[in-house]
């Protein structure tokens, strides 16, 4: 198995609304000479029908690690939900035989059996492990010497930690350090790991954009002039909710949100017209690019 | 204001409680830690939505469970405010899952009849067309605009043999 080629699951939530991030990604994983190969087939991770029938997500999920074994690759994905989702059911199916038999009774149907060969990681996840910190930095070509910024981890990388099982849930570092090999400052403010309510939009629409809110405002509040964010949910919420926020409360926020592989290009010398960045609702050009 | 909160609070009764609802839950994987709640209210103090919500506690809906209040549980809206976020489940001093307890429960709510609008349209989606959100015409031809590959295919059939085995066909017909 070839360390730097990886099955890429792209999941629902980019091909939906978030192309910037598959562009930006694509753009970085071509420099460090990662190879990503489509999914044969795709199916949904599960995630978003957990809460229908634990079962079928089940069902789901393990149909695509199945399809990752049988390429004998590993799995790489851009969104939180699919990383923690394939993960933790892949870590759950190696471990607990009875669950196993259970699962391999449904995927018999479809003539797949679960074996237990594959792994599952999230972009940020193969840059600090797979390539690690030094290369990454390698890779800054101008790095940026006035831009303060705060990350965003989302939730389903970090918890349930005792499954997911990367870097610290309660003070998480990856992205901090991926962030600041850029050159930019990476700063902290109030209830960081706190989630942005996405899950929930269907049923509340009132209580997720308060969450959005208040993560806006500590931000800024902290000084910071971008969020960096690696999870499609998690930009919706931020970036293409944020005139919804601005308009509802009646205040002005624009705050831009990068995916941490647009901030990663930019530091790296990739044109800012090669990352897509007028798909974003809140503007990012001036601000940010001041500071390259 | 706190006076007037507590002389105004509800008096929740007793009635049509269900002793084995607490045992339904701990039997499916995921409920077990039901069991070992003792109250003490970390899930709802660290829970990002009861600070905006005016209703969602987990706690309570943890205590409710195992008072047997069935009903009261599985019907309730409340229940579909958890945003799986995770965070009690990490910070519980008694490692209770609460996060899988609560899916649990809503696992069984789905089954007696409560499915909410926004969820039915996301099983929709993925047994039409194996993505939980609709990839529009536009979406696809943008896609090809910025260079991007096609989208993989899709394999309904096999989406369709995992929801009649697992049972969530037949969950959403009803």
């Amino acid at each position: 198995m070839s360390e730097l080629k990886y099955l890429f699951f792209l999941g629902c939530v980019i091909p939906y609304r978030v192309p910037s991030y598959e562009i930006s990604a694509r753009k970085i994983c071509e420099r460090l000479g990662i190879e990503l190969i489509d999914m044969p087939e795709f199916n949904c991770c599960g995630l978003p029908l957990d809460s229908i029938s634990h079962e079928m997500m089940l069902g789901l999920a393990a149909r695509n690690l199945c399809l990752a074994e049988k390429q004998g690759l590993s799995i790489m994905t851009l969104c939180n939900g699919c990383a923690g989702t394939l993960r933790k059911v892949n870590k759950s199916l190696k471990e607990d035989k009875g669950l196993r038999e259970r699962v391999n009774g449904y995927l018999k149907e479809i003539d797949m059996e679960f074996k237990g060969t594959t792994e599952v990681k999230h972009f940020i996840q193969v840059l600090a492990e797979d390539i690690g910190f030094e290369k990454v930095k390698e890779m800054v070509q101008k790095p940026f010497k006035n831009l303060k910024v705060a990350q965003h981890y989302g939730c389903h990388l970090l918890r349930p930690s005792k499954e997911v099982e990367f870097d610290d849930p309660e003070d998480p570092k990856v992205l901090k350090t991926l962030i600041e090999v850029t050159g930019a400052k990476c700063l902290d403010y109030v209830d960081e790991t706190q989630c942005c309510g996405a899950t929930i939009s269907g049923i509340s629409s009132e209580v997720p954009l308060q969450l959005t809110r208040e993560k806006l405002n500590h931000i800024k509040e902290a000084g910071a002039q971008a969020l960096i964010s690696i999870c499609p949910s998690c930009h919706l919420m931020y970036d293409v909710n944020q005139p919804r926020i601005e308009r509802r409360f009646g205040e002005k926020i624009d705050l831009p949100v990068l995916h941490y592989p647009q901030l990663l290009a930019l530091a790296a010398g990739i044109s800012p017209n090669e990352l897509a960045f007028n798909e974003h609702k809140v503007g990012v050009s001036e601000k940010i690019f001041l500071f390259c | 204001m706190v006076e007037k909160r507590e002389a105004s609070a509800e008096v929740i009764m007793p009635i049509r409680l269900d002793p084995s609802f607490r045992h339904e839950i701990m039997a499916v994987p995921g409920g077990e830690t039901l069991k070992v709640c003792f109250q003490c209210g970390t899930c709802t103090s660290t829970c990002p939505i009861a600070r905006f919500s005016a209703f969602y506690r987990p706690r309570q809906i943890l205590q409710m469970t195992q008072l047997g209040m069935r009903s009261r549980v599985l019907s309730s809206e409340t229940l579909w405010l958890c945003a799986a976020c995770f965070t009690c489940t990490d910070r519980c001093p008694q490692g209770v899952e609460v996060a899988s307890v609560l899916r649990v429960l809503r696992n069984l709510a789905v089954k007696d009849g409560f499915l909410p609008a926004a969820y039915r349209g996301l099983a929709s989606n993925v047994l039409a067309t194996g993505y939980a959100y609709e990839i529009t015409k536009l979406r696809l031809s943008k896609r090809k605009e910025f260079g991007l590959p096609p989208l993989p295919k899709v394999n309904l059939k096999d989406i369709s043999k995992l929801a009649e085995i697992t049972g969530f066909s037949k969950i959403i017909e009803t």
